[in-house]
């Protein structure tokens, strides 16, 4: 059944009993075309492409626990496209671009909006990096000014322009298209989109094994639920990622950390867009439901608890009030830990791997959610086509043996 | 925030140390290293979910760098080790803390 | 006069000291020991809220944390207002202003109570099936619209001026929870020795005794055993007790953060006394006593003011002297309603009757019947009256197939309900422990626990107040052993006058009306009905953690803690499985909202980072400096006279140096010694350069990258004796370049015997430069010829300076002659004033970083981190000459070698001459071969360092462009928003490329 207006209204003389299910959960078939394993916003996006753009229904995405349950589910949401370098530019403008009508092309409200994301500079270390990421995006097409402190403070009122604070704000970087989504939406349309289209979506179906045949090539996975059978299957699980490729014995270039996040009790509006600071380690913006949405660091240990310690949340809060001082008296409502895989170069890998018929999705660290269109979009096409899509070319695994890096880290690294 | 063992001061907050990384990669000679072998070295890592050696450094304390063995999972340390012992057998101490899991059940 | 719902008598208030306070504006009065909640039902007021989606009118539903409804917000003045706070935890104090929240015009009528009429097209989800049309309006009609109804309290406006603190803490025991389990556990932990923490949110620690007149603990009354046990505790100086202190999160190691809240309940807080404390304990052993907090019923209607909880009528009648009405109806699932309608009864109430879902009643049904009370058994409530406060009660009887028979009308001013009661789970969830399900009572339990912890108590399911004192008492005993004290053994408390509530129900309760029709709430402040949660189950969301994310039941500010079971009940039904099958949602801290100040503390202002200041830092603040941060440290930026703009100062202090002499503080570059047979050696291995020929006295311009071959570090290196290395690294980079050399000195090349100190902090350093330089320094150096053959360029000496022993290095960051004077710090200030005094004497002047980095650039000189990125090597950087190629090893040899970073085509550093002279680029502009770029252009190179040159007279610029140096000559462009600066590529190095005024 169509979302709409007018469903909705029809649906309400009938006290909402003729609801369909938004996605069939079916026990998995012997076969598949292909198999996605981990069902996050990334892993149902692949699966809605392959089926929506290159005719691939019979696939199965296959998740350990509930679908978008992992950092899909635990992120802040935040939605930019101003990387540094072209290659990491193309890949998320891609996305950006997915988003604009995410919500009309799935048929369900994603609640994209583009409130802007700024980026604050405290140093003029940052001020460089800073201009260097508005000068690189502006070349390239993508959204990014450049405001002075000032400026800054009349997009975003809350916030302490003082120059008497600690680290003083010397001006932000502005991407105006930048934004938030409404998470479980986006893994939920994908879901319902994908199963519409044919695709079986197999929750609590934990990956046992991967399996070859003589030749190398896969021939199917092993799980909780039986083995299931493909030639080509996809794994887009996140933190999990090192565990699952192990399962064909390849040892990843990723480190999963705990990474966390807080709300705090609902607010009347108060905060306008998304601020985001990585010298001091801030990030916020406030839900439509009125809670301030704030993201922390990594603890510095790989870790799958998904729990983490005080003193990440204190460090964040530190930052927040010190930008926020009125936020003092705001309450923490709720904090939460996921689990991100980081490359070395803080940039993601989508591709082909030395396994036959293995594709892997991963390595999105703290920042995959923005990426979800695009990131489903082009690994669709990558599985699809057994070659990459011309914007993630650049993202092999290849690029770590040869030093070709797209090291979004080391260009905002500080020295001097 | 984690309560570290550091084998020369004892038991201190984890605040004074700083983790460097999973343990026991051997850093190859420019000699006969192939490319792979460079990125085996330089990025790969086993990530594992369950018991990893890794290396501490007692950052803000004695400055020295140790060993350790913990559970990725529980975040609970097994054993903690001096720089050059050899690796312990993680199959074996995962076997063992299986056992004691198990034992716990059964006792419960 | 007000409060007629007091008694005239009786509870634990100070009668003998009115508060006056207002609400809403209406002023009102209650006692010193009530809470909001207590002193507003005293006055008969059960409205005070609006809820989050439906505006329906709410009133106070419990007496404690859990309270979802009674939210308001407490302000002592403007900037000191506290959004969404739980009417039934705030204590009131004379001249306190509270206000409801999220209603307009006002509370009793409320503009946005339409969406209460909107219901049937507002249910769980509906946000995510519309609102898409047309496109745009999402973001400019429907958005801004649903963030204006959402969000509850209003935020502060102004910065929060009060303080807030922090306090580590160690205990052998940690009991959270002062109700008669926690006393009982600390009480045993105290007699064994151990020192104890016992913390407790409430105000008066006791718990449940403080609301049970009926008890006797070893022959006194409840309360009184309490009393002496708390007495006994507090006087123990091994024990610390806190009230007002919740227990919120739980981490690894038996980490326990606690909040307390100091200030808040006093009309003039002391202004020395912080707002709140963050306590962060590491505990040997843990006694979580947390308690059990009561469910509601879910029947249609079961959300106006006047219903609330049954215990909470109890509490608020024995510990508060106040009545939750005249006309009382009891609906229940448990027997500890019962003691709810029979201690009203006694106080006067009328209770018209007692609702007893259960068919065979409760452990107390016929003394309810003997106390004139009418019970009905296997009855339960269909449906509520009245407007902004219930007005009656529908009930019928459940029959055997389970539908249900209507029968009466019960006119009413107030309805309790008690569906039983769920354990407080959140501590032992949090600290990792695994659940248990009980199915015969429905309850979840502790399992196995993770954490040096035991629960003691109703949080471990133990109801009954004998058991709950001997588990308390056993397991504050048994922590105490573990944490290695010795114990004296269990002990049985003797108890009499206590009722086990026994007795439950979990989910929504059969009625008689249209279900399609009807709302009863399982989250009340979320408008969460078991209608929306079967809605949910129906579209396909099976997971409990998708039916909350969907229905957003449990993610109200009470975090679901009256509604949790429920919800999962129901889902569960809906699913056909069993409780366990459909899992339980993750506790996460904390376990009651928690001021960000508190984590924050006193973490603000110069004290949010360690500030770092060189030994002339006051100097230079006094001679009128600019400072900016580098890392943690404050550096002067320039030295602005009067009138004088930051361009026209840092000109002159250019000027000034090349032309004369200039004094710079280089005291915050990292500062290593490397000491040791081996130290030479370990130089060779970690640097790119050569070090094993180094002579002693001569100095060594360093680059240092990681073993994939990019720079990381650079400085100069001196090298003071056979032995002994003094490096200099950047300063920004000086912890991670010891943490980088330790590891390999510790890890790789164990068979070096070398030592590392850092002494960043240990010298001062005074750079000296320009052609005065020598005659500056000449008068004060004692011991060293400065001669330029017997100190060459690049090398270092001892001797003293006044007197004061130095290291005294003759290297030039500015292309001018110059010397950088190493003393210890606590001589920097009266060493750089007297270099300072020749160097005015010279005609020269102080100079900051911006200056500084003027000179180096019109010379060519890298800063690593602004000229390099972590993604450029040695050569590209320009200082490929450094690399001894003919080492067989040194960190980052291989990486160098990788396909990729021998590839033709990767940038290198140039100079760029602005075909304007007057132009200055801006510091990461792009570079592109044309003037005109199309979109999408690939850009060839980057800016990364460029100024205005005073000497030469026009702008300079570094760059790093693919293949730049094959460039030379070459004409690029730099596009800005206002069109394109063309460029002319150069050789880095703009002054003095002969290099003879180094040496002169």
């Amino acid at each position: 059944m169509r979302f709409s207006f007018a469903s909705l209204l029809r649906n309400a003389f009938s006290a909402h009993t003729g609801w369909p299910e938004q996605w069939r959960s079916p026990e998995p078939k012997a076969a598949y075309d292909v198999i996605i394993v981990g069902a996050g916003g990334h892993g149902l996006a692949t699966a809605y492409y392959l089926a929506a753009e290159h005719g691939i229904t019979n696939v199965a995405v296959v998740e350990r626990g509930w679908l978008g349950g992992g950092n899909t589910g635990r992120n802040t949401t935040i939605i930019r496209s101003n990387y540094l370098w072209e290659e990491s530019e193309a890949l998320y403008d891609h996305a950006l671009d997915l988003w604009q009508d995410l919500s009309q092309v799935l048929n369900y409200n994603v609640m994209y909006s583009p409130r802007g994301v700024m980026m604050l500079a405290h140093t003029v270390h940052d001020v460089q990096v800073s201009k260097r990421h508005v000068h690189a995006n502006r070349l390239a097409g993508i959204q990014n000014e450049w405001l002075s402190p000032e400026e800054a403070k009349a997009f975003c009122p809350p916030l302490n322009i003082s120059r008497d604070i600690r680290y003083p704000v010397m001006g932000a970087a502005l991407q105006r298209k930048g934004g938030v989504a409404r998470h479980d939406a986006v893994a939920w349309g994908y879901a319902r989109a994908a199963s519409a289209l044919g695709v079986d979506i197999i929750q609590n179906c934990e990956v046992t094994a991967i399996r070859r045949g003589p030749d190398g090539a896969v021939t199917g996975i092993e799980t909780t639920k039986g083995p299931i059978g493909a030639k080509k299957i996809g794994v887009v699980a996140a933190g999990h990622t090192s565990v699952v490729m192990g399962m064909a014995g390849l040892r990843m270039p990723l480190e999963s950390y705990p990474l966390q996040a807080l709300v705090s009790e609902p607010l009347k509006p108060v905060f306008p867009c998304v601020v985001m600071s990585n010298t001091i380690h801030a990030y916020i913006s406030q839900s439509d439901k009125g809670d301030l949405v704030i993201g922390a660091g990594t603890d510095q240990y790989v870790s799958y608890s998904q729990t983490g310690g005080l003193h990440i949340t204190t460090h964040t809060l530190d930052a927040i009030c010190e930008l926020f001082p009125m936020f003092r008296r705001v309450r923490m409502l709720r904090n939460w830990g996921g689990i991100v895989d980081v490359t070395p170069d803080r940039s993601p890998i989508l591709a082909k791997t030395p396994v036959k018929g293995l594709f892997v999705n991963c390595g999105w660290g703290t920042g995959g959610f923005k990426a979800t269109p695009g990131s489903g979009h082009v690994f669709a096409h990558t599985i699809a086509r057994d070659e990459p899509h011309p914007k993630n070319a650049p993202f092999t695994l290849e690029r770590f043996r040869d030093g070709r890096l797209i090291d979004e880290a080391a260009a905002a690294a500080v020295a001097h | 925030m984690l309560l570290i063992t550091c084998p020369i001061c004892g038991p201190r907050p984890e605040i004074e140390f700083r983790n460097m990384g999973e343990a026991h990669i051997a850093r190859p000679t420019p000699e006969g290293t192939s490319d792979d072998d460079m990125a085996a070295f330089l990025y790969l890592r086993s990530n594992p979910k369950g018991l990893i050696a890794e290396r501490w450094r007692h950052v803000h304390g004695c400055a020295r760098f140790f060993n350790a063995v913990r559970h990725t999972v529980t975040d609970k340390f097994v054993t903690v080790y001096e720089v050059g012992a050899p690796k312990p057998d993680l199959a074996a101490l995962a076997a063992d803390l299986a056992a004691d899991l198990a034992a716990r059940e059964a006792g419960r | 006069m007000s409060q007629t719902f007091r008694r005239p008598e009786g509870g634990r208030i100070k009668r003998n000291k009115p508060v006056a306070f207002r609400f809403d504006g209406r002023a009102l009065t209650g006692y010193e020991g009530d809470t909001l909640a207590s002193a507003l039902l005293a006055n008969g007021v059960h409205l005070v809220g609006r809820s989050f989606k439906y505006h329906r009118p709410r009133g106070i539903l419990t007496a404690g944390a859990e309270e979802p409804n009674a939210l308001v917000t407490v302000s002592r003045d403007a900037a000191r207002s506290t959004p969404n706070l739980r009417a039934t935890q705030v204590e009131i104090y004379e001249g306190m202003t509270a206000e409801s929240q999220n209603r307009w015009p006002s509370l009793a009528f409320d503009a946005s109570a339409v969406n209460d009429l909107l219901s049937p097209i507002f249910v769980s989800g509906f946000y995510y099936k519309t609102f898409m049309w047309p496109a745009k309006f999402w973001t400019s009609v429907y958005e801004p619209r649903i963030r204006a109804a959402a969000g509850l309290g209003k935020a502060p406006e102004l910065p929060d001026p009060d303080r807030y603190q922090s306090r580590f803490a160690h205990c052998d025991v940690l009991v959270i929870g002062a109700g008669p389990a926690g006393l009982a556990a600390a009480l045993a932990a105290m007699e064994s020795g151990a020192r104890v923490i016992l913390c407790d949110e409430q105000a008066e620690m006791g718990g449940s005794l403080l609301s049970d007149p009926d008890v006797t603990i070893e022959g006194q009354s409840g309360r009184q055993w309490s009393t002496d046990v708390i007495m006994a505790l507090a006087l123990s100086d091994r024990v610390t007790c806190l009230t007002r202190t919740t227990a919120f999160g739980y981490f690894a190691d038996n980490f326990v953060a606690l909040a307390e809240r100091i200030t808040d309940h006093m009309a003039t807080p002391p202004a020395s006394s912080p707002r709140e404390r963050l306590w962060q304990v590491r505990a040997k052993q843990v006694v979580i006593a947390t308690g059990a907090l009561e469910r509601p019923l879910v029947f249609p209607e079961n959300d106006r003011p006047g219903i609330l909880f049954a215990d909470a009528a109890r509490t608020y009648l024995n510990r508060y002297g106040v009545m939750a009405g005249r006309k009382t109806v009891v609906a229940t699932a448990c027997d500890s309603a019962y003691l709810a309608a029979l201690d009203l009864h006694r106080a006067g109430v009328e209770v018209p009757a007692i609702l007893d879902i259960r068919r065979e009643g409760g452990a107390l049904t016929a003394a309810a019947r003997a106390a004139g009370i009418r019970v009905e058994t296997g009855a339960t409530v269909t449906g509520t009256r009245g407007r902004l406060r219930v007005a009656s009660v529908e009930f019928g009887h459940v029959q055997a197939d389970g539908s249900v028979r209507h029968d009466a009308v019960l006119p009413c001013d107030s309805l309790l309900m008690s569906g039983g009661w769920t354990p407080t789970l959140h501590m032992f969830s949090q600290s990792r422990g695994k659940l248990r399900y009980e199915e015969v009572t429905g309850r979840y339990l502790p399992g196995r626990s993770a954490e040096h912890e035991r629960s003691a108590g109703a949080c471990n399911g133990t109801m009954a107040l004998g058991a709950v004192l001997d588990e308390g008492y056993a397991a504050g005993e048994n922590a105490a052993r573990a944490a290695g004290l010795a114990t004296r053994g269990t002990k049985t408390f003797a108890v009499a006058g206590a009722t086990t509530p026994d007795g439950q129900v979990l989910g929504a309760l059969p009625h008689d009306r249209n279900p399609g029709r009807v709302k009863a709430f399982v989250d009340f402040q979320h408008d969460v009905t078991a209608k929306d949660i079967k809605l949910a189950v129906r579209e396909g969301f099976r997971s409990i953690e998708h039916v909350k994310r969907y229905t957003t039941t449990g993610m109200a500010t009470d975090q679901g803690k009256t509604s949790n079971m429920n919800a999962l009940a129901i889902a569960a039904g809906a699913l056909d499985k069993p409780i366990p099958a459909v899992g339980l949602t993750t506790f996460r801290m904390p376990y009651t909202p928690t001021t960000f100040g508190i984590f924050a503390n006193t973490s603000r202002g110069d004290l949010f980072d360690p500030v770092r200041r060189t030994s002339t830092h006051d100097w230079a603040a006094a001679a009128g400096a600019e400072f900016e941060n580098v890392g943690m440290w404050k550096r002067a930026w320039y030295f602005p006279r009067q009138g004088e703009s930051m361009h026209a100062a840092v000109d002159r202090e250019c000027r000034t140096v090349r032309a004369a002499v200039g004094i710079f503080d280089a005291s915050t570059l990292g500062k290593i010694e490397v000491v040791g047979p081996d130290a030479a050696e370990f130089m060779h291995r970690i640097y790119v350069n050569p070090f094993l020929k180094l002579e002693v006295g001569r100095c060594r311009y360093g680059i240092m990258c990681r073993d994939d071959g990019f720079v990381y570090d650079d400085g100069v290196v001196g090298r003071i004796a056979a032995d002994r290395f003094h490096v200099t690294t950047t300063t920004g980079g000086a912890p991670r370049v010891l943490s980088h050399m330790e590891d390999y000195l510790q890890t790789e090349w164990t068979d070096l015997k070398v030592w590392l100190t850092s002494t960043t902090e240990q010298w001062a350093v005074i750079a000296v430069q320009g052609p005065k330089a020598r005659e500056a320094i000449a008068p004060l150096i004692e011991g060293i010829d400065l001669s330029k053959a017997a100190m060459p360029h690049m090398s270092v000496r001892m001797g003293t300076i006044l007197g004061v022993p130095c290291r005294l290095f003759r290297m030039s960051f500015t292309g001018e002659l110059g010397f950088e004077i190493n003393v210890p710090a606590a001589y920097g200030k009266a060493i750089w004033e007297a270099v300072h005094a020749r160097v005015v004497a010279l005609g020269g002047c102080p100079y900051g970083t911006e200056a500084m980095h003027v000179l180096r650039a019109e010379k060519g000189y890298i800063i690593v981190g602004q000229d390099t990125d972590g993604t450029v090597t040695p050569d590209e950087a320009g200082v490929g000459w450094a690399v001894g190629k003919s080492k067989p090893d040194f960190v980052g040899k291989r990486g160098l070698a990788r396909a990729d970073l021998l590839k033709p085509g990767r940038t290198q550093l140039v100079g760029l001459a602005t075909v304007d002279p007057k132009v200055v680029l801006e510091e990461g502009a792009q570079i592109t071969p044309d003037a005109d770029p199309a979109p999408r252009t690939h850009a060839i190179g980057h800016v990364t360092s460029a100024y205005h040159s005073a000497v030469l007279g026009r702008s300079i610029a570094l760059a790093m462009v693919e293949r730049g140096r094959s460039r030379l000559g070459e004409t690029l462009h730099v596009p800005m928003p206002g069109g394109a600066i063309a460029v002319t590529v150069v050789d880095p190095v703009f002054y003095d490329k002969e290099g003879g005024r180094l040496d002169p």
